[in-house]
């Protein structure tokens, strides 16, 4: 006989409430996985790849005036169906001169003004990443709590810095000096980039530069390499993810970015967003707004997630 | 290591670029004159103005509950994204799935604003579903990019998680399920929070996704500031943007104090 | 007052499986992961109460065969049973079995109380009984006065502790513990060692030690399985292990060793003679070997198990003597190690005893010495 203290029976196990729900989605066929993918699998169907297709769809339509303001794919006429497409929304992006200029003008500031950030973001990155730590947790909040506050109101901070009776002009008055025309060029919309954008620079860099191994430095000082070219040849090429990765983030919402040329551009400030923004709200072309808005799906977006997938690709070998 | 000045000085005028712009609105909030660059005098009218403009207040509030919701929404969904990504490692549709969750985080404001307003506006037509736009249309566009940071931010932290927590659970007779809300949650609860605190911030500051999806008598506040900015200057917006960064310098204060009197203990093995 | 249970006769039931019937029953177990076989077609047989170490290196399969054991990975083929019940296919949560684990995976959100009370919860069992469960775990560990504490506030022998009194609190039948000691420091791991034997002796539960260090196996183990390329190479008591490997690999792997090729010169049914080219000498084995005239075959012996002096010695049947020049010498203390190069150039390594302190006459680098072994103090190996 056993009495009760035998230690090899197990203790009485009571049938768990999970259980018995475990069990019971499980006889319906119904696995946790599918439970767990289920809602952000339709979400995303519903509100990201659906809306996308309709876009593809009514870019191959044309406006007309109604609710909604652009004509039907699908028609039933006499009882059979038809399909009309129009071509001539694309057509129109590439036989007018502003589409494609809006592209090149978009990319070109973008790239500028992320070169631009680099050149202020990565000395910064490198100061907080050297000095002492008590500093350096300072350093970083100070870099993070713009990211925190409002976009729209840093941009309108930068206006009243800028304008023509703007803080700088004030100061440079007292020097004699006339004031600047500063607002409303691609000047401001340089500045406006470089300084919306400066933390998503700074931030990976820093997280790069503060793993760099000080003996390294030391090891090529130590060799015979100067400070500058101890720079070169070590610093900078292992931090090259972090530019990579601070330039990805500022160079690809600066593409697409609305808030910054209309606000500080000037008329002839030529950003895609802006132009996808004028066509829907001001012309109320939603068919060439939405061929506008493919293009730049195809042109921009796609080389960059393929970009975006062959360096993760590389990070993980 | 030899210190060179250039890294300093370089140092020093990017942090006086970031902050100058803000300092100088700060200051001028205070500022009697209309002229916001003049100064003629301290004052708190803007801010009274501020506080008696039912439009202002009424897209605030607006603001606050959709970014509450959006940030909600998007926890749920992102962190259910986010254990599928690092956890089944192969499933049908993988790719496409990451792609999808992914995508919102390079893809234009535009885009997102037109495609999302495009399908509401086809539903409406095809389902009656949904009726006009409004909060409820801003929510769910707003759900939908925040699942994205949700997403990464959770991945990251879960990516980390060391495994054998979950199997000593297991060991210990939790089923998955139970292990998942007893061990799991609760060390990914710090991501949790900075990915609600993400997804709020980034709802409360979007204008050109919300310009798309909202409709009549839906302004949030950031249309708001944009339409009265896009007019030219206004003193209550410099009085809205002190008090938006005072209430941001005191959160951002209080988690850098409460991260680093935790730090000896977050040094654990 | 009753007695306590007298230990059985005999305390080691491997040696008579006719009569004792195992606890845990591996059955040709093979764990494919993609094409590569991580554990090959493993059978074995663990008795109760036994102090049963895995041993091996990294990627011998060990940690794969224990996590097969807590339910962790299901088997590719083959079956393991426990106490009589199949246990291949029921998920860890309901095995009778506790694991401790290499990184301790105490919860870090949770107390050393709320850590070790976490599986008795999952038993519904009522709080005044846990609570007492716990207070007698930590007793017997020695963290009464920790029960409070975040794992993140103790030291690392402490949190090792923590994870035993975890893993013992369910009253497992089967303890697994995954590189129990690897994270503590050698002297640290010395003391545990004979702690972690105590209290196993003190429960009676059945241990399963995976480990990939040799000493500390031979400290614990009731019985060792080596195990090699997801293969179990040898399965023995430690002294068994070490004195009579049954393979090169066994020899080698556990301590130091001379290992030499030699063919069969003589096979007689009470001795057999071995010519080793290498050694330079014959080899004479003072007892019978299942081999072959003329086959190739490999004989190993331990440093300390060989004897060094400048004369020669006498010995008989021509054989078991060599002589080489010393090269290099250790001197560990206790112990020194020589060096000795052969005129084969095969270099063989030999131990002494220090026997006396700061030898004048002790045998020094370059010096001619013969070196003599017993007929028995090798082991003849076929594969």
């Amino acid at each position: 006989m056993t009495t009760a203290h035998d230690p090899t029976i197990p203790p009485p196990r009571r049938l768990k409430p999970w259980n018995v729900f475990e069990r019971r989605l499980a006889r319906m066929g119904i696995t946790g996985r599918m439970l767990v993918l289920a809602a952000p699998v339709l979400w995303l169907l519903v509100f990201f790849l659906v809306p996308l297709a309709v876009v593809f769809g009514i870019s191959l339509a044309t406006k007309q005036f109604g609710r909604p303001p652009y004509s039907a794919l699908l028609s039933t006429e006499e009882g059979t169906v038809q399909l009309t497409l129009h071509l001539s929304n694309y057509i129109r992006l590439f036989t007018d001169n502003l589409y494609v200029a809006a592209y090149f003008s978009s990319i070109r500031i973008a790239l500028i003004s992320t070169i631009i950030t680099l050149l202020i973001g990565y000395p910064m990155a490198y100061a907080i990443a050297r000095v002492p730590d008590r500093w350096r947790n300072i350093l970083l909040m100070l870099v993070i709590l713009p990211f925190w506050t409002s976009f729209l109101l840093r941009v309108y901070a930068l206006t009243g810095f800028m304008r023509g009776n703007g803080v700088i002009n004030q100061f440079l008055g007292l020097f004699g000096i006339p004031p600047l025309v500063m607002m409303q060029t691609d000047f401001a919309v340089y500045v406006g980039i470089v300084y919306t954008y400066l933390p998503f620079m700074i931030l990976p860099l820093y997280t790069n530069l503060v793993k760099l191994d000080g003996s390294l430095l030391e090891a090529s000082a130590d060799l015979g390499a100067r400070p500058l070219r101890t720079f070169l040849t070590i610093t900078l090429p292992l931090s090259l993810p972090g530019i990579v990765a601070g330039s990805m983030l500022v160079f690809i919402p600066a593409i697409g970015e609305f808030v910054i040329p209309s606000l500080l551009g000037g008329p002839e400030t030529l950003m895609i967003g802006r132009v996808l923004w004028d066509e829907f709200f001001t012309s109320t072309n939603w068919p060439r707004a939405a061929a506008v808005a493919i293009a730049m799906l195809v042109v921009v977006v796609v080389p960059i997630m393929l970009l975006q997938r062959a360096q993760n690709a590389v990070v993980e070998k | 290591m030899r210190r060179g000045w250039f890294i300093p000085i370089v140092a020093a005028l990017g942090f006086s670029f970031l902050y100058a712009p803000i300092i100088s609105l700060v200051v001028f909030s205070f500022n009697e004159n209309r002229l916001v660059t003049v100064w003629s005098g301290f004052s708190l009218k803007w801010y009274g103005e501020l506080f008696s403009d039912p439009q202002m207040l009424g897209a605030a509030w607006l603001s606050l509950q959709i970014a509450a919701i959006s940030a909600s929404i998007a926890l749920v969904l992102g962190t259910l994204a986010a254990i599928a990504l690092v956890r089944f490692r192969r499933f049908r549709g993988r790719t496409l799935f990451s792609g999808m969750v992914s995508a919102p985080l390079v893809m234009p404001d535009v885009i997102t604003g037109l495609s999302l307003l495009l399908l509401f506006v086809a539903m409406e037509s095809v389902l009656g579903w949904p009726q006009g736009r409004g909060m409820l249309t801003i929510v769910i566009a707003h759900s939908t990019f925040c699942t994205a940071y949700v997403c990464v931010v959770v991945q990251s932290r879960l990516s980390d998680f060391d495994r054998s927590l979950e199997e000593a659970a297991m060991d210990l007779g939790a089923s998955p399920l139970r292990t998942f809300f007893d061990i799991t949650l609760p060390i990914i609860a710090p991501a949790l929070v900075s990915g609600w605190l993400l997804g709020f911030t980034l709802s409360l500051d979007d204008l050109v996704i919300a310009s798309f999806v909202s409709g009549p008598g839906s302004s949030t506040l950031p249309m708001v500031i944009f339409s009265k900015v896009r007019l030219g200057v206004s003193p209550d917006v410099n009085a809205l943007a002190t008090i938006i960064i005072g209430i941001v310098s005191l959160g951002v204060l209080t988690a850098t104090i409460i991260q680093l009197r935790n730090r000896p203990r977050s040094s654990r093995a | 007052m009753a007695k306590k249970p007298q230990l059985a006769i005999d305390t080691r039931p491997w040696r008579d499986p006719a009569n004792n019937k195992p606890f845990v029953r591996i059955r040709n177990v093979t764990k494919k992961f993609g094409d590569v076989a991580a554990v090959n077609d493993v059978s074995l047989d663990i008795y109760r109460s036994e102090l049963f170490c895995l041993l091996g290196g990294s990627g011998s399969g060990k940690s794969t065969l224990l996590r097969m054991l807590a339910g962790f990975e299901t088997p590719t083929s083959g079956t393991i049973e426990i106490d009589g019940q199949d246990m291949t296919d029921v998920a860890p949560y309901n095995r009778p079995v506790n694991m401790m684990f290499q990184s301790y995976a105490l919860f870090p959100h949770m107390t050393v109380e709320q850590n070790v009370a976490y599986g008795l919860k999952r038993d519904h069992l009522p709080r005044a009984e846990i609570a007492a469960r716990v207070s007698e775990l930590l007793t017997l560990v020695k963290l009464q006065d920790y029960g409070k504490r975040k794992p993140h506030q103790l030291s690392g022998g402490q949190r090792q502790r923590v994870a035993l009194a975890r893993a013992l609190a369910k009253r497992p039948k089967l303890l697994l513990l995954d590189e129990p000691l690897g994270a503590l420091d050698k002297k640290l791991r010395e003391e545990t060692q004979f702690e972690l034997v105590k209290i196993q002796e003190q429960l009676g539960v059945t241990f399963i030690v995976v480990t990939h260090d040799q000493e500390e196996a031979m400290t614990l183990a009731t019985r060792i399985g080596v195990m090699n390329q997801g293969e179990i190479a040898m399965i023995g008591e430690p002294a068994d292990i070490y004195e009579f490997p049954n393979s090169r690999f066994v020899a080698g792997f556990i301590g130091s060793v001379n290992m030499v090729e030699g063919i069969v010169t003589e096979d007689e049914p009470d001795h057999i003679r071995i010519r080793s080219g290498e050694l330079g000498c014959d080899i004479y084995v003072g007892h019978g070997v299942d081999c072959a005239p003329d086959q190739l075959l490999w004989w190993a012996i331990r440093p300390e198990k060989m004897h060094l002096s400048r004369e020669r010695p006498e010995v008989g049947h021509d054989a078991n003597v060599t002589s080489g020049v010393v090269e290099e010498i250790a001197y560990l203390g206790d112990i020194s190690v020589y060096q000795i190069a052969l005129d084969s150039g095969k270099r063989i390594r030999v131990s002494q005893t220090n026997a006396s302190r700061g030898n004048p006459d002790a045998i020094t680098w370059e010096e001619r010495v013969f070196v003599t072994w017993g007929d028995s103090s090798g082991s003849v190996l076929t594969s």
